[in-house]
């Protein structure tokens, strides 16, 4: 049967219905099913019906047994009651009896206090007589502080009383005692081995007897000096034996001396000064002891240090490094230690450093410039012949455009002094003496003032070096004029902002060289240099012209039938320095040049006025006409940065000594015949390497007329012929 | 310098000597060089100082072109030349004169049997103290001669040898000895030789120059000290206990220097030709007489080396420089073409000195 909770069938619901449950059950089940049914009601009912019955006897009995309780209670509150009146009458008689005690008692209280009091003092007695032997034990036992404690609590008391016979005693006692303690103190502050933490506790106790404060910082000064010497000799040691590195070296000076340090200006500070802050004479003078001390045991350091970094060569990064950990340590001491600012030494010490990094820098840089030099020179000597076209070139570039890369390295390397992570570099003067004076002036300066110099000096130098080297060097010079000096100025003051430490002032002449200033005297050193090389190239090929005339029996020539092989190895000669300077230089100028043929049909004009049948004053003075109208002929003009007035130069040189050794000599109708052929044959070759073919012809014209004049017998030769000869030869 | 003094001789002409034993009178002595002409002369130049003019006398000099040029520093009237001779296929020869009253010819004192020792005679030289004495150099010899009242008599000869046929090219007394020193230049080098013992080599600079020695002279007034130059250019100064290192070097001209003299008297002045056509008076205080004796006045040492004058008024190269042996501050330059220039040292430099 499925009955939902709460309807009227529920039989275990509250709104049962037992009528309708009867009819639903009569209704629904068939006879069977009620009887069951009935009989389950029943069962059920059975079991109810005795449970309903033990609840009932269970809740009686104790309904009784709660009744018989009160009425026991109420029996014991009549007892209490009564228990509580006899204990008030009994307190009140307590009270009378006490009363009656204190009254008779307080006759006697007054005397029981002074009994203490006797008591007490007796004891303190009592601890001053004992007093020498606990200090003594105290001391046995080296608890220092106590006995000092000790001793300062009874010293009222005896200096008081010590005049009284039996106290006096027991003060000589205790003060031989404490001088013991004292000594051993003392002892403390000599001690090497001692801590730093026991020496202040010592000099504490030391303070706390009433020791003079002056001697004490002495004692203390002396101590500490002769640590600190220790550690400044261990550093000492390290600068003669120079087996670490800087950054060691350093660190090194840091943890032992510097700490060192530290902790005695710490523990003055707190031992000294803090104490004697009311008198202030006092503490000037412990101030100024302290002052003197740090000061000597700094300079000594700096000192080390100075010597260290100058006999030190590690590079530029470590250095730095190094400086910046010393920086930074001796600026964390200037906080500690405010009477004496020693970071000025030290950024001397830095700069100093700078100064010598840059030095060395320089020195390297010369040497590498001479190492490449001398590479040149020596190829140049091997190398027979230049017919190797990049020689020339390459050997060029070795000597500028690698130079400035290394210039520019060193530059960067000398930077780390600057960096914004390193502690100095904030210093306005440090940065400006390193940017200014030792990299701007000092090192590339200096070194561009070095190549100038060193270039010219190959000039007085012997044995006199390949020509060709002047050449190179003369480029060289005119590379740096015209693009090293202003890349590498620009350059150095891009990197050290040198225009910031000139910002007011206009560029001052005095402090600054100036780029015009380097570029003019780099060029000067281009032009001794290649008038150099002219003069060596032109005396070369003058003696081998001097030499062929000085040589020649002219007074007993024969006939001419070639040119002599001399003139033609002059213009060979010509022909190869005119294309070694043109590996260098350019061609330059030249004034317009007569047509090839015009200039074979052209006779050279003694030959005209010879043969239009003159004498030989005839000549002469045409020769001195012929001088007033042209121009003059300086032999050794300034040479002028191009090919052709180099070769130029060397021509000339060369015909001038032809003429001056022509002059010095006597000829007979053959020999002159001979000069003509082979002037004739100069002329044909020569006019292509000079910038003015009229020149050529003069200082040729000048030499034939010459020889007509050392002639016994002038009589020329048919031009005809002699270009016949020439054409031949 | 401004405007020197011109005189102009119309032949070429290389030689050139102050006339030493004339105190009263500024003059030189000029000797032409021409092959044309069997008229070659002897030019004595005088300069008029009250007109500021030049005077001159011609002598013939009839035997041939004249290559160098001397006069006695005692007789004034002697001189000897070296010349190319017309008779002898222009081979060398030398011989000593005497200056005629009047132009005319040169009288001829007597011929040097030079011919013996060479062809080729550079100089003929008088002592400079002893009036019979005289030195010839002859391709590689040094002869001495004795002109005493028996005519001449070789007293010694030195000889140069070695490879390559050794040559003199100049040579000249030692003013600075006392004794027979004559001193010359081959090639590169100087030799003294002592003329007391044969061909005894005094003392030597070997190897000085690049090139050859054209000239060298020595300081009048200190001792020890000489000067050279030569084709290399350069004029090199000496002192002769070192000869490792000049003391200076200088290569002011642009070709060769030809003739090189000090000043008589004040020697810290230098004259130089050479045959770039210019004539230069170079100023080197810090190795003449007179740093010596202001040794102690340190402000005057202090003057720098420098060329005080340059003249460039030859037209041609310039082959002999002499100075005055009366007006110290006269220096004579003769160039090829025949010019000769009387150049005075400029008044700021004379009143330098002086003052």
């Amino acid at each position: 049967m499925d009955i939902k909770p709460g309807s009227p069938y529920d039989i275990n619901g509250a709104c049962f219905n037992a009528d309708m449950y009867v009819k639903k059950v009569l209704k629904e089940s068939n006879l069977k099913q009620v009887m069951d049914h009935e009989r389950e009601i029943h069962q059920d009912i059975q079991s109810l019906h005795s449970d309903m019955q033990t609840l009932v006897y269970e809740n009686y009995n104790k309904f009784i047994l709660a009744t018989d309780t009160i009425g026991k209670m109420k029996n014991d509150f009549k007892n209490l009651e009564e228990d509580m009146e006899m204990l008030l009458s009994k307190m009140d008689d307590i009270t009378k009896s006490s009363e009656t005690i204190t009254s008779t008692l307080h006759a006697n209280r007054d005397e029981i206090l002074k009994l203490s009091e006797t008591h007490k003092l007796l004891k303190r007695f009592q601890f001053i007589y004992t007093l020498p032997t606990t200090l003594n034990k105290l001391l046995l036992k080296e608890d220092y502080a106590q006995v000092v404690q000790e001793y300062l609590h009874a010293q009222r008391v005896l200096t008081q009383y010590g005049n009284q016979e039996s106290l006096k005693g027991i003060l000589n006692d205790c003060n031989n005692i404490v001088n013991e303690l004292m000594q051993i103190l003392y002892s403390h502050l000599r001690d090497k081995d001692i801590t730093g933490k026991e020496l202040t506790k010592s000099v504490d106790l030391l303070l706390q007897l009433d020791e003079p404060v002056l001697s004490l910082c002495k004692e203390f000064l002396l101590h500490s000096k002769n640590r600190l010497f220790e550690s400044l000799d261990v550093l000492q040691l390290q600068v003669e034996n120079l087996n670490q590195d800087m950054i060691e070296f350093i660190d090194l000076g840091s943890d032992t001396f510097l700490s060192q340090l530290c902790i005695v200006i710490t523990s003055f500070n707190d031992m000294f000064i803090e104490n004697l802050s009311k008198n202030d004479e006092e503490t000037d003078t412990t101030l100024n002891q302290l002052n003197i001390f740090v000061e000597g045991n700094m300079i000594r350091y700096l000192e080390i240090v100075q010597c260290y970094i100058d006999k030190n060569t590690s590079d530029t990064a470590i250095l730095v490094r190094a400086l910046d950990r010393f920086f930074r340590k001796l600026q964390a001491i200037g906080k500690l230690f405010s009477y004496k600012d020693f970071t000025l030494n030290a950024l001397e010490i830095i700069s100093s450093a700078a100064r010598r990094q840059t030095k060395i820098h320089l020195a390297m840089l010369k040497a590498h410039f001479n190492d490449k030099l001398s590479t040149v020179r020596q190829s140049l000597v091997s190398l027979q012949k230049l017919n190797d076209n990049g020689f020339a070139t390459e050997s060029l570039t070795s000597l500028t455009s690698d130079i400035i890369e290394k210039v520019k390295g060193i530059l960067r390397d000398i930077s780390t002094f600057l960096e914004p992570e390193v502690s100095f570099s904030t210093k306005y003067a440090l940065r400006k003496s390193i940017s200014v004076d030792n990299v701007r002036e000092g090192l590339v300066v200096g070194f561009l003032h070095y190549l100038s110099s060193a270039a010219r000096s190959y000039t007085i130098c012997t044995p006199c070096p390949p020509a060709f080297l002047f050449l190179i060097m003369t480029k060289m010079c005119l590379e740096y004029q015209t693009s090293g000096i202003s890349y590498l100025l620009q350059l150095v003051d891009e990197t050290y902002e040198i225009n910031k430490y000139f910002e007011k002032k206009p560029k001052n002449s005095s402090q600054l060289s100036s780029e015009v200033e380097l570029a003019s005297d780099m060029h000067s050193a281009a032009q001794e240099l290649v008038n150099y090389y002219v003069r060596v190239e032109g005396l070369a090929i003058s003696q081998m012209l001097k030499k062929s005339v000085e040589t020649r029996d002219w007074l007993h020539s024969l006939e001419p039938r070639t040119v002599r092989a001399v003139m033609k190895r002059v213009v060979e000669e010509i022909t190869s320095v005119d294309s070694q300077v043109g590996e260098l230089f350019e061609e330059g100028m030249r004034t317009d040049r007569s047509s090839d043929s015009s200039r074979r049909t052209q006779l050279s004009r003694h030959i005209r006025a010879w043969s239009s049948g003159g004498t030989a004053t005839n000549t002469q003075t045409f020769s001195a006409i012929n001088r007033l109208f042209s121009e003059r002929i300086d032999i050794f003009s300034p040479v002028q940065f191009s090919r052709v007035s180099i070769t130029t130069g060397i021509i000339k040189i060369s015909l001038k000594t032809l003429l001056e050794c022509v002059r010095l000599r006597t000829f007979n109708r053959f020999g002159l015949q001979q000069v003509q052929v082979d002037i004739h044959y100069l002329q044909l070759y020569l006019w292509r390497f000079v910038s003015d073919e009229n020149l050529v012809h003069l200082l040729l014209d000048e030499i034939l007329s010459s020889s007509v004049h050392r002639c016994l017998n002038p009589i020329l030769m048919e031009p005809s012929v002699v270009e016949i000869i020439c054409e031949r030869g | 310098m401004s405007n020197p003094l011109i005189y102009g001789v119309e032949f070429q002409a290389r030689s050139l000597c102050s006339l030493h034993a004339d105190m009263d009178q500024v003059s030189f002595l000029i000797g032409t060089q021409s092959l044309n002409t069997t008229n070659n002369q002897v030019h004595l130049v005088k300069l008029q100082e009250k007109t500021n003019t030049l005077s001159s006398h011609i002598y013939e000099h009839s035997v041939g072109e004249i290559w160098s040029l001397t006069a006695s520093p005692m007789d004034k009237r002697l001189i000897s030349s070296c010349y190319a001779s017309i008779e002898r296929d222009c081979e060398k020869c030398t011989a000593l004169w005497r200056l005629p009253e009047n132009d005319g010819h040169l009288e001829n004192v007597l011929n040097f049997p030079s011919e013996k020792y060479g062809t080729d005679v550079k100089v003929t030289t008088f002592h400079p103290t002893n009036e019979t004495y005289m030195a010839s150099v002859v391709d590689n010899n040094i002869v001495m001669w004795d002109i005493g009242e028996s005519g001449v008599k070789v007293i010694c000869n030195a000889v140069l040898d070695g490879k390559g046929q050794p040559r003199f090219t100049t040579g000249k007394w030692n003013p600075q000895s006392v004794n027979l020193q004559f001193v010359t230049a081959d090639d590169c080098n100087i030799k003294a030789w002592d003329l007391r013992s044969q061909a005894k080599i005094a003392w030597s600079l070997d190897g000085v120059h690049t090139q050859v020695i054209r000239d060298f002279d020595f300081n009048p007034n200190r001792q020890y000290y000489l000067a050279t130059c030569g084709d290399d250019g350069y004029s090199k100064f000496w002192d002769i206990r070192n000869s490792s290192q000049p003391l200076i070097s200088r290569a002011d001209h642009s070709h060769w220097i030809w003739s090189l003299r000090y000043n008589p008297v004040h020697d810290e002045l230098i004259g130089t030709a050479s045959s770039d056509g210019q004539v230069l008076i170079t100023r080197l205080v810090g190795i003449s007489s007179s740093a010596i004796e202001n040794e102690d006045i340190k402000t005057k040492t202090s003057v720098e080396d420098k060329i005080v004058a340059t003249c460039d008024q030859h037209e041609d190269s310039v082959y002999c420089v002499e100075w005055s042996a009366t007006d110290s501050w006269i220096l004579a330059s003769l160039s090829y073409d025949g010019r000769l220039l009387l150049n005075k040292v400029p008044k700021d430099e004379q009143l330098r000195i002086l003052l």
